[in-house]
């Protein structure tokens, strides 16, 4: 029950305990996308070739900027929960706006990098897509589906971190409790391994 | 830790958790409360109110099957509500039960803390629960009709039918969120919040098998959960994963299905198997037999249990390699459920039994679970499943199991805590009439579905052959009595909260972990003062010594 | 128990060991890029696998500062990880035929 009316009780605060329940979410996140890395490695063993011809449509140069972009992104992450550590309020502030620029130039990209698909005529339920092989088919879908859900993760992430920018302007989070900001890195850090993975797995089919 | 501000009641007590104490009084006290024991309640009327809705279908099921044509309703109206039956009893029914009403008020408790370790998050599973039960609701009567596929939504049907798959799956998504936060909760409830001297060993085992859960809750849901939101992509986009046509592989459905759904029926029996853990030493007066046997074959159902998901399916053309693996494990993972029956039997031996509602429950829940654990062992002989996969055979395995195994716990923990959660008790003839109307119609209902499932009548048929009328029509009489049985029981607990005698005493059934210790019903912040712990929880005599004097309840 | 307060980070660390394992990480992924134009055959996967497992491992350890945590958030990811390699093992063997 809620107690506000009264002396308010020794507040119950507990760092580890915080970023344990954010690395146990962790992995649930990771077993969702692990489901769908499951079907890919299925769908990949049972359609080498057609995965292979799909994914010489990918644009590398893209993939690779965006791979660079993310894993920067988690650096300037890290970063900044240094800054507040040693108290450093406004490079803090910097580094966390800067990742989420980061995050908005992936998505950027990824637009840029659909809307050309698109154009292509490779969208699920297109006429060109569907009259390709089955297996190329699946490429996309799985692309879509993986990248796209990462694409979500991401806004999520920005989102986190647009809250974690305001915490940190109000003095919510400071040099003395930072677990909210070392919590809203873990996720990102999260996305950005996700990606680690999609990278290879769909540009770099040889 | 200031109770100054908190007015003593007439007996120099705290106030207990059921009156509003905060800014928020009535409704909304409820409805925004963090309070663990406050959620627990809600959980509980959540779950009841499905359970009701869930029997209700279940019942008009067993009305429609008295005849082999068509009785009552059509063939379409029949295959929504089977589905409608299994995916409310399965997603919100007995998988949250046990944990989310009796884990959420006890779990804190038994290990000597003040709440969990997200109270918060905690409120926000139960909106989630809330919302996905209610979409259910709202799926059968929106245009378009329920989901007619089965609770286990197998594709290509799941993505070809005109039913409101899309409402009802993202329910059953938004259902499963409220399932990993709770066991993402409960793991660092455990990891952080005991009490000083509450030892890993010193645990209830109750809290053990919520452990165990935990770990399933949190990693398996996912996959299911991506599982149906490709299903829900499918229909929408087309892109062609889950569609034949383009060259999506169906049986790769079933098999990222089953890998949650069967580690599902684990996150559904062990908190049960944890309820029994916590009756049986207290009404036989005697200290558990293998504690440590107990607690860590509850960490091997979870992982054995991951690793058996393919027995669903040895009717598909898998290789024969695989399903030689698979029978093998599927034998194995019964192990650790038999040494628990074993531990229960052995630690009745020479006790002193008291035959309680809840020990009633309790015996039910092993004799009948015994059943249904071995029709399931049957059905991992790869030649008999073949020809029993999709019978009624299955499903009365399905309800030995799930019905006889957790529903007799829930029923058990429910007799069990009840008085202790609200300071109530009921009336206990009438909970031992109730107790035999259920386990007589029950049996009555169920036994049939193994003998007619062994001579072939096909499961999820509206439609059967006249050879099997006469068992459904037992069945169906035996329903009845079930009902009767379960009507009996909820009124007389109804009926206790608000006119039942009242519990003072903080020990009403001689138990010794923790919260048997602390007032009945619980003060807000369960405990006046940490306890430090030094005793295990279920020290009672042994064999050659005097029992235990239990505290007389009036 | 130990204070909840203190973090696991008993030292602050400068800024300087994440740059290195940023720039470890560039690296991996040039290295990446460029091996993905040679043909291994069938180990081609295996080896951008095992170049994402090392990237992994350093945002796992260095950034996510897994390294410093309590050993039992070690053991959360390691059954997490085992757990899926469980599932696609046994997955593996219902797909291929002998």
């Amino acid at each position: 029950m809620t107690t506000e009316n009264e002396v308010v009780v020794h507040a119950h605060r507990d760092d580890v305990g915080a970023r344990m329940g954010m690395w146990l979410f962790l992995l649930s996140e990771f077993l969702l996308f692990g489901g769908l890395f499951l079907m890919y490695s299925i769908y990949r063993y049972n359609h080498q070739h057609d995965f292979h011809i799909a994914a010489e449509g990918m644009n590398i140069f893209l993939g690779t900027a965006n791979t660079i972009i993310l894993l920067t992104s988690s650096l300037t992450m890290a970063l900044a929960i240094t800054a507040m550590q040693k108290g450093n309020k406004i490079l803090s502030l910097v580094l966390q706006i800067v990742t989420f620029l980061f995050g908005l130039a992936f998505l950027v990209n990824k637009f840029f990098e659909w809307s050309a698909e698109f154009k292509e005529g490779n969208y699920p339920g297109s006429p060109i897509l569907t009259a390709k092989p089955s297996g190329q088919i699946l490429y996309y879908g799985l692309y879509y589906t993986m990248v796209g859900l990462h694409g979500v993760h991401v806004i999520v992430g920005m989102t986190i971190i647009a809250f974690m920018i305001r915490f940190t302007i109000k003095g919510i989070i400071n040099k003395d409790d930072y677990v909210k900001l070392e919590n809203a890195g873990l996720y990102w850090h999260l996305v950005d391994i996700i990606w680690i993975f999609l990278f290879p797995l769909f540009y770099l089919i040889t | 830790m200031s109770n100054s501000s908190i007015a003593l009641d007439g007996n120099g007590k705290l106030p207990s958790y059921l009156i509003d104490q905060g800014k928020r009084k009535g409704l909304l006290a409820w409805l925004l409360s963090t309070d663990h024991k406050r959620i627990a309640i809600l959980y509980m009327i959540g779950v009841l109110s499905f359970f009701a809705v869930g029997v209700s279908l279940g019942f008009i099921i067993r009305l429609e099957l008295l005849t082999p044509q068509g009785t009552i309703i059509d063939a379409q109206a029949y295959n929504e509500i089977f589905t409608l039956h299994g995916v409310i009893m399965i997603f919100i029914v007995v998988i949250p039960a046990i944990p989310a009403i009796f884990g959420n008020f006890f779990l804190p408790i038994m290990i000597g803390a003040k709440d969990v370790a997200f109270p918060r998050l905690n409120l926000l599973s139960w909106y989630l629960y809330i919302i996905g039960g209610t979409m259910i609701l709202l799926s059968m009567v929106l245009p378009g009709g329920a989901a007619d596929t089965g609770w286990t939504f197998y594709i290509p049907y799941s993505v070809r039918t005109g039913t409101n798959m899309i409402f009802t799956l993202s329910a059953v998504f938004v259902l499963g969120f409220s399932s990993i936060l709770t066991g993402m909760n409960f793991l660092t409830t455990i990891h952080r919040l005991r009490a000083p001297g509450m030892g890993w060993f010193k645990m209830p085992l109750f809290t053990w098998s919520l452990y165990a859960t935990g770990w399933i809750q949190l990693l398996a849901t996912p996959i299911v959960g991506i599982t149906l939101l490709l299903v829900i992509i499918e229909r929408v986009f087309g892109v062609g994963l889950f569609d034949p046509t383009l060259g999506g592989d169906p049986i790769l459905f079933q098999h990222m299905f089953w890998m949650y759904s069967h580690p599902a029926v684990y996150i559904i029996i062990v908190p049960a198997m944890g309820v029994i853990s916590e009756i049986i030493p207290v009404f036989a007066h005697r200290t558990i037999f293998g504690y440590k046997f107990i607690a860590y074959s509850s960490i091997a159902i979870a992982v054995f249990g991951s690793m058996v998901w393919a027995h669903h399916m040895f009717a598909v053309g898998l290789s024969n390699n695989a399903e030689f693996i698979f029978s093998l494990l599927t034998f194995l993972v019964a192990i650790p459920s038999a040494i628990k029956v074993f531990n229960w039997t052995a630690t009745l031996y020479k006790g002193s039994i008291e035959l309680e509602a809840p020990m009633l429950y309790a015996l039910a829940f092993i004799f009948l679970f015994s059943i249904g654990g071995l029709t399931g062992i049957i059905q991992g002989a790869l030649n008999v499943d073949i020809y029993l996969t999709d019978t009624y055979f299955i499903v009365g395995h399905i309800h030995y199991v799930i019905f006889g195994g957790t529903g007799m716990a829930l029923f058990a923990a429910l007799h069990y805590w009840l008085p202790k959660m609200f300071g109530r008790m009921y009336n206990k003839k009438v909970a031992k009439v109730a107790f035999w109307h259920i386990f007589v119609g029950f049996n009555i209902l169920y036994f049939p579905f193994l003998i007619m499932g062994w001579l072939g009548m096909p499961r999820r048929s509206y439609h059967y052959l006249p050879k099997f009328q006469i068992y459904h029509i037992i069945a169906t009489v035996g329903s009845w009595i079930l009902v009767a049985g379960l009507l009996i029981m909820f009124i007389n607990l109804l009926r206790s909260l608000r006119t039942g005698e009242i519990v003072t005493e903080n020990n009403i059934w001689g138990g010794e972990s923790l919260e048997w210790k602390v007032q009945t019903p619980p003060i807000a912040e369960n405990f006046e003062e940490i306890p430090e712990v030094t005793a295990a929880p279920y020290e009672y005599k042994d064999n050659d010594e005097p029992v235990l004097e239990k505290e007389e309840v009036n | 128990m130990d204070d909840n307060k203190t973090t696991h980070i008993k030292h602050t660390p400068g800024y300087g060991i994440y740059i290195l394992v940023w720039l470890a990480l560039v690296t991996l992924t040039a290295l990446t890029a460029t091996v993905a134009g040679i043909s291994f055959g069938k180990f081609s996967i295996a080896v951008a696998l095992v170049i994402a497992m090392i990237k992994s491992y350093l945002v796992l350890s260095e950034f996510m500062h897994l390294k410093f945590e309590m050993k039992a958030f070690r053991i959360f990811v390691l059954v997490a990880i085992l757990f899926f390699l469980l599932l696609i093992v046994l997955l593996f063997q219902n797909y291929s035929y002998y």
